[in-house]
């Protein structure tokens, strides 16, 4: 075994493990947080494909700002985890036939009778200083263009979408205009008296102080 | 030469793993060292920036302070909040500290002196400095504490708003450069005029943001609403005690000098001169430079910190989504039409 295999093996045995506990972990911050380390073991089977992009992208994406926000809503939803197992039963029956077909579907591809998966041919080695950033960059603005501008439109209209759902404007909610407060001077707001100085107890002066 | 040949007799196949632990040992143990010194020269500065003199007690002039600081951390007990989940509660530290180290791995000090010098170093360093919130997060959620989950909270949106101006900010750098490898981009900002060829002239709004999102980042004064001590008390590490505290602070104080160095390398020319390179001594590269610019920024750091009152939530939100995202979206789209002019004339020399 090879110190790769090793490493593959290691990510590999990790990924899985994680994975199970996502779904089987009682509490909902210890699943997401399973769901991290799946998302990050992940990333290094990739970066052993010599994706790094991808690799990292999955990293920052994923890691770095989806699970981040899922977390933030996990940590402060009340969840009753009893009320959530109620009714395993009859839902068992629906899950599993899901469960059967995809390890069906992935059976199919990995035994490679049908696609071939064994028999197609290890991806060339790649030469030194070849950026798979700068390739990839190629293909989605050059061969792949219409399809990536479409989902940025439609990401753009999730995006308006989401915002128009759950924005509301209340009446009584009361905020400040940020330019109303920067215009604001010095003079607006403080105003220099000059007086007489006063002492504890001297009536007249104070009197004249405030003539 | 010769000795490492018979260093690598003697230790064999393992030789490739002594050898990159010895690399990592001589970037982490002088970190650590600026890291304890950090916050001296923090607390020196802010002191006379108050007209304080600051510590002067331990040491000659107070230099050993920070080691007793450390020593006393290190005798004090760690106390486990009750109802805590003892496993997050003691890796939340080491989540903190872990993505400040790692990202060392591929800064460049010179054109030779770097660990790993990977092609995609820069998205490198976005990503794993993105992690670093999960110290945060974890350590608040952990300590079983209102105080401390209101800190998580608060980290974890301010530093999703912020990422995504720093993630634009470099997106101009690595459009300047037309690369990612921070090497490479150092080297796109060489030139016959010194600074003037540096990035931080096209770039400046970018460079400003990444300076501002990088105090916010860092979770550093005026940004720091996860510690707020004046309405949460310390926020996410209000229950941590002893070393497990030291280890946040580390982080935070390592986490500064990589923004610093970043700064430094993606926009203030990393390990070029700032004289023109016609100037003998002066004019020629070195790291030197680097750490005389890094020290600049950092400095810079504890000059906000002591100037500007604390943000309140909202301003922090407005800030980061309101001016920086749309700063940064446009000055992209001018820097893009910019470059398919001859008007840009920041084409690096590159040798």
């Amino acid at each position: 075994m090879t110190f790769q295999t090793f490493i593959f093996y290691f990510f590999a045995g990790v990924l899985v493990a994680s994975a199970i506990c996502v779904i089987t972990a009682r509490n909902p911050v210890h699943a997401a947080l399973f769901l991290v380390l799946a998302f990050f073991t992940s990333a290094g089977i990739w970066i052993q494909l010599q994706a790094e992009f991808l690799a990292i992208a999955l990293v920052l994406v994923y890691v770095g700002a989806v699970m981040v926000l899922f977390l933030f809503v996990v940590m402060m939803l009340d969840i009753n985890i009893a009320r959530m197992r109620a009714g395993f039963w009859s839902y068992l029956p629906v899950g599993g036939a899901v469960a059967a077909l995809l390890v069906l579907e992935m059976g199919f591809i990995v035994t490679g009778n049908y696609f071939g998966a064994e028999g197609a041919p290890a991806p060339d080695a790649l030469p030194p200083g070849y950026s798979n950033t700068k390739e990839l960059g190629r293909l989605l603005y050059t061969e792949y263009v219409y399809p990536f501008e479409i989902a940025a439109v439609i990401l753009l209209v999730a995006i308006v979408a989401a915002i128009a759902l759950t924005l509301r404007r209340r009446k009584t909610t009361r905020g400040m205009d940020v330019g109303e407060q920067v215009k604001v001077r010095r003079e607006d707001r403080v105003r220099i008296v000059s007086m007489q100085p006063v002492r504890a107890g001297d009536e007249d002066a104070q009197k004249r102080g405030e003539a | 030469m010769e000795f490492l040949g018979t260093l690598e007799q003697f230790f064999g196949p393992t030789w490739p793993v002594v050898w990159t632990l010895a690399k990592i040992v001589a970037i982490v143990a002088p970190l650590m060292l600026a890291v304890a010194y950090l916050t001296l020269w923090e607390r020196k500065v802010i002191g006379w920036i108050q007209v304080r003199i600051g510590p002067n007690r331990v040491g000659p002039r107070g230099l050993l302070q920070p080691i007793a600081d450390g020593l006393k951390l290190l005798l004090k007990e760690i106390i486990v909040p009750s109802g805590a989940n003892k496993f997050l509660f003691v890796i939340a530290p080491v989540m903190a500290i872990m993505p400040a180290l790692a990202a060392w791995a591929v800064v460049p000090f010179s054109p030779q002196l770097v660990l790993s010098n990977i092609d995609a170093s820069l998205l490198y360093i976005l990503a794993i400095t993105s992690m670093g919130v999960y110290g945060v997060i974890i350590a608040g959620w952990a300590s079983n504490s209102k105080y401390a989950f209101l800190g998580a909270m608060r980290s974890a949106a301010q530093i999703v708003s912020y990422e995504i101006a720093m993630g634009f900010a470099l997106v101009g750098v690595l459009m300047a450069a037309q690369s990612l490898n921070l090497g490479d981009i150092v080297h796109a900002q060489r030139g016959d005029f010194g600074l003037l060829n540096w990035f931080f002239i096209p770039l400046f709004p970018l460079f400003l943001t990444y300076l501002i999102s990088g105090v916010a980042e860092t979770n550093r004064a005026p940004f720091d609403v996860a510690e707020g001590e004046s309405e949460i008390v310390a926020g996410f590490h209000v229950e941590y005690s002893g070393i497990a505290f030291a280890v946040f602070f580390l982080a935070e104080y390592a986490n500064m000098i990589l923004i610093s160095t970043l700064c430094a390398i993606m926009f203030l020319g990393g390990w070029l001169s700032p004289f023109p390179a016609a100037i003998p001594v002066l004019g020629a590269p070195s790291a030197w430079w680097l750490i005389l610019k890094l020290f600049l920024v950092v400095s810079s750091f504890l000059w906000f910190r002591a100037t500007f009152p604390r943000y309140r939530y909202d301003q922090i939100m407005r800030l980061g989504w309101k001016v920086f995202i749309p700063v940064t979206l446009v000055w992209i789209i001018v820097l893009g039409a910019w470059m398919q002019t001859p008007l840009w004339i920041w084409w690096g020399t590159f040798e």
